[in-house]
Parts: C-alpha cells; structure tokens; sequence
C-alpha cells in the first residue's frame, strides 16, 4: 500500500546510499590515501627480495651456486688466484658467534624472565623491566666499543686468556648481553600469560615456588619461551657492529673462540665499505651473503611466529 | 601478574617444605637474582667504562669542532651531531605519515581476516625481524642506486633508516588507535560526522601521546643504526656539514665507528666521548617519550 502512495505523489525515494557527494567522494580519496600507505610495507619486502635477487642471480652466474653453498675458503675480497667463494666458513662463524652468545643469552635472559614473573613483586617488577628495556635501547656500536675495549683486554686477557685483539669470545659474550633483554621481555610475556589457577593448584598440592615455576609455568609457557629463544637467535645472527667492531674481518673454519671472526651482517658492511668496482663477483658477493641472511632470518622468525600463536591459542 | 596474589600462599607452602627443598629453593632465587643482576651490571659496566674513557673529552669544543684525522685532542663531531640530527627530522617526516596512515588503515578502515590486511600485516611482522644490514642493501640497491638513484645523500640515509624503523611506527600507532574506546567512535558517528571526521577529530587526537612516544623510541632507534648508514656509503669522517637534503653526509654513529677503528687510544678516547655525546641525545629523547606517557596519556 505504502508502494503505492508514494508512487502516486510520484517522488521517488532518495538512494541515501548511491548518491555521490562531494563529502563521500573525499572519503572514498582518504581511503585509498591510506590504503596507499599501508602498502609501503608491502613495497618494502618486495624492493628488499628485487635488490638481493637481482644482483645475486647475477652472481650466481659467474661463481655457481654449488660453489658458494659448499666451498670451505671464504676469501672473496682476496686478488687473483687466492680469491675463493665458499660460503660455508662465514655461515659456520656466524653460528658459532650465535651460539656463544645464546650461552650468555638464554640462561640468564630465562632466569630474568622467571625471576619477573614469578619471584619479583609488582613494584620490583615496575622497575627491572624499564631497566632492561633501556639495556636493548642501547646502541650496538656501544656495545661493540665495550667488546673492543672493555672486554676483551680488561676482563678476558685479566682472565689470562690469550685471546687476539680482535676475538669471537668477546664479540659473541656481547652478543648475548644484547639479545638477553629480548629473550627476558618475550619469555616473560609468555610466563605471565599462564593462568594463575595452575600455579594455585601446583602449590595446593604443596609444591615450593621453584617447582611451581620449573615444572608447572615453564613447561606451559614452553612454546612462548622457545619462540623468545628463537626471536633472540634470529636477532643474533643478524647483528653487524658488535661483530664488524670487535669480531674481526676473516671468516675460517674453526673452533678456536680467542680468534678474529665475521659474520655474515658483518662481512656485508665491511665489503660494501671496501674498494671494490661495482660489477664483478666481489659485489655481487655481497648480495649472494644478503639473500643467504635474509632467508635466515625470516625462517627464524616465522617458526617464532608459529610458537607465539601456540600459546597465545591455549591461554587467551 | 598472576604470580601477585598467591605470594602469600607459597610462603607458608615454602616454610613448611623439608629443609633440603628449602636449601634447593635458595640456590634457585639465589640463581635468578644473580641472571637479573647480568643486565644490570652489564649496563653499568658499559656506561661506566665510556665514562671513565671518553668524560674528559666531552666538551663544547668537542661538539663544535670538525674531526680530525691527525690530532685526536682538537677532533670533534660537528658534522656527524649535524647530520644525526637532520636525519632524525627527515625521518619523521617520512614515518609519521606513512606510520600513522598504516595503522589508521588497518586498524578503521581494513576488513579484518581479509587477504589483503593479512598480507599487510604479516609483512609488517616480518620487515620487523629483517636485519638492519639488509635494509642497508635495500637503501644501496634502490635509493643510492638503481631506480631512485640519489647517491649516498642526507635523503637516501633518512629513507633508509625510515624504512627500518617503519614498523615500530605502526605496531606503536595502532596499539594507540585501538586503546581509544569504540563509545568514541560511535558517538561521533551517531552525531553525523563521516567516518574520516570521526578519525581525523576523535580518534587521533586520543590516540596522540601514543602515537608521539611510538615516533620517538622508532627515531632514537634510528639514530642509533649504524650498519645500513655503513653499507649505503654515508661518510663516517666528514669535516663539512650537510646543507641540504642531497648533500653527502656523516652521523654519530659512523663518527664512532670511524674513531674506535683506530688502534690509537687518544682516538678511542674521542670515540668514547662522542658515545656519551650520542647517548645524552637518547636519554633526552626517551625523557620526552616517558614525559609525554605520563603527562598525556588518557585512561578511558
């Protein structure tokens, strides 16, 4: 009936929702603006993987990938015949420099994010947290300055120790003091995420705070706190200064820790600071490493996306 | 947060524990007080250590002077303090828009769950764990060559440190844009403003003081980066300032970088003073950062 009424005074109803004004127009403008810079990100990744792949395919065609990935002699800066692309020793180092550093990172960086959660009271807490988070605040090149001139010929020669003056002991214990902040902060957002009622059952059943902290909350904080583990390894092997300041400049296959050492991050800044011509396989080098720490890295940060979501199912 | 209401409880539990789970229980409060105390005792070693190798550098003259190669008493960072902190501004004129945009778009207009917003943000998520040395690649690759093509200048260094810290920006922003109540939103909406009015008048403006600390911690990070400066070729010994934003330039990280990489100890002693130079200008900023948190900072 209504239809009809309004069809006899033969107005048609306004589309409110059609009609293109000046103000909606603007809005749909706006949208699109910021839509715009949404996608800068996007843009970001996809210029980081053109300019690592494009000079990297390019060397890939002078050296070989077989060549790269299993030749044991890193010395790419090297003239003539003693020039050699073995990716493997600067890859090993680099994980040997990690490593030493996650020895420092992750008993002390856990036993601070335990001692957060689950020891300090609420005002402690209020304070030792901003304090670490002023420690990963800290620059690196002040972190390799303390490698270079404090650590090693304070503390590890007045240890005895017959380290060189560029050494992987000294660049990789710093290491870990860098990365300890975030392995602490992310540890301890996992531990707190466990609910209260596990550890009230734990010590109903009369277990000390100890066992309520090292058999209950850690084992159900476990994915969180590997993921920390993870996040903490991924921002060690990706670390420049502290290496390329303290570490030294040559990479070779060895065990020994009181010896110079590089890593891949630090390799790039020092040959890209190098006079070296522009084309050639000594550049491209630089982007063949790049691509190597990329990949690295983002693997390392996707399985540590994958441990976040576990427990953030489980408890949230 | 769980772990406070049950403190009393464990006490009693602890006391009335056998003796050797009470001595185990020690030795392992004593252990966490001391992986606490690394942190701290590293830091204070790192602070005391630049102190007590660079204070006596730290001067007026030190801040107004060139660097010199030859002299190490009359060397300073006038041009790397010049450089430091045009980049920061060019910085923030890159990242505060895109930052804020990003975050506004994802957080009021994108359709959540839907491809194109996860493709947004897992990216955001992974740019956040790219190496700083790669985003150097990036700047070398795109901005100092190649399509943008702008050589090692004043901008290429800003674009580059901006995109690095890019993420920081618009986790930061849209942690602050989704702190202010949706009541706002639809109040505002309900008074017939558009949903850009709704933003640009309610949503922002609430959002701000967290917004603003967001932009500060990403540019003292920024400021702080050496390794893309290194591999883009920013100068790390430059007795000249930057004019414009397309002049060559250096930043007090590449000035350390370039004192501490002499053996000499009288340049090392510079490279010391020019860190405290570097870490003043931090601990001011983040002042601010802590300032504006506590001053402006709505509770809803």
């Amino acid at each position: 009936m209504e239809a009809t009424s309004a069809g006899a005074t033969g107005a048609p109803r306004p589309d409110l929702y059609r009609t293109r004004t000046r103000r909606s127009t603007g809005e749909a403008a706006i949208r699109y603006a910021l839509l715009a810079a949404a996608l800068v990100s996007v843009l970001t990744t996809t210029g980081i993987v053109f300019s690592l792949l494009e000079e990297t395919v390019v060397f890939f065609g002078d050296v070989g990938v077989g060549e790269f990935l299993s030749g044991t002699k890193w010395t790419p800066l090297a003239g003539g015949e003693s020039q050699s692309f073995g990716v493997v020793p600067l890859v090993f180092d680099t994980l040997y420099l990690t490593g030493i550093g996650l020895l420092v990172a992750i008993p002390f960086g856990i036993g601070s994010a335990i001692y957060l959660s689950e020891y300090a009271s609420p005002r402690v807490r209020r304070i030792l947290k901003p304090v670490l988070e002023v420690l990963s605040g800290v620059p690196t090149i002040v972190f390799g300055y303390f490698a270079l001139t404090f650590v090693t010929p304070e503390i590890l020669k007045g240890l005895g120790l017959e380290v060189g003056s560029f050494n992987a002991l000294s660049a990789g214990l710093v290491l870990g003091v860098l990365v300890l902040p975030t392995i602490a902060t992310v540890a301890d957002d996992a531990l707190t995420a466990v609910p209260g009622s596990l550890r009230e059952g734990a010590f109903g059943l009369g277990a000390s705070r100890m066992q309520v902290s090292v058999r209950v909350v850690l084992p159900a904080a476990l994915s969180g706190v590997v993921a920390a583990l993870v996040l903490g390894a991924s921002r060690a092997v990706g670390e420049t200064v502290i290496i390329l300041v303290a570490g030294g400049q040559k990479a070779d296959l060895t065990l020994d820790p009181t010896v110079a050492m590089q890593n891949m991050a630090a390799f790039i800044a020092a040959a890209s600071r190098a006079d070296i011509p522009t084309s050639g396989p000594e550049y491209g080098a630089i982007f063949a490493v790049g691509t190597t720490l990329f990949v690295m890295t983002l693997v390392l940060n996707a399985i540590s996306i994958r441990f976040v979501r576990k427990y953030r199912q489980v408890y949230e | 947060m769980s772990a406070v209401p049950e403190a009393g409880l464990s006490r009693k539990v602890v006391e009335r524990a056998s003796s050797g789970q009470r001595t185990k229980d020690l030795m392992f409060r004593l252990a966490l007080l001391f992986s606490v105390s690394v942190g701290f005792v590293v830091l204070a070693a790192l602070v005391l250590d630049v102190m007590i190798d660079g204070a006596s550098r730290v001067s007026l003259d030190f801040i107004t002077s060139f660097p010199s190669r030859i002299s190490p008493e009359s060397t300073g960072v006038k041009s790397a303090l010049i450089g430091t902190i045009y980049l920061m501004v060019l910085c923030a004129v890159f990242i505060v828009p895109v930052g804020v945009a990003t975050a506004v778009y994802l957080e009021e207009y994108a359709n959540r769950g839907s491809r194109l917003s996860r493709l947004i943000e897992v990216n955001i998520q992974n740019l956040a764990a790219v190496p700083s040395v790669v985003y150097g690649i990036l700047g070398l690759a795109f901005i100092v060559r190649g399509p943008l093509g702008l050589g090692p200048v004043l901008l290429a260094g800003a674009l580059t440190l901006g995109l690095l810290v890019l993420p920081v920006v618009i986790i930061v922003s849209r942690e602050a844009i989704r702190a202010v109540p949706s009541s706002i939103r639809e109040g505002s909406l309900a008074l017939g403003a558009t949903q850009w009015q709704t933003i640009w008048k309610q949503v922002l403006p609430g959002a701000l003081p967290g917004i603003a600390t967001g932009v500060i911690l990403a540019l003292s990070r920024a400021i702080g980066e050496t390794a893309p400066l290194l591999v883009i070729g920013a100068a790390t010994f430059a007795r000249f300032n930057p004019e414009g934003i397309t002049d060559r330039f250096t930043a007090m990280p590449l000035a350390i970088f370039e004192f501490i990489s002499d053996a000499d100890t009288e340049f090392r002693a510079a490279g010391a003073a020019a860190i405290i130079v570097l870490l003043a200008l931090l601990v001011v900023m983040n002042a601010g950062a802590i300032f504006l948190r506590n001053r402006y900072e709505r509770k809803w």
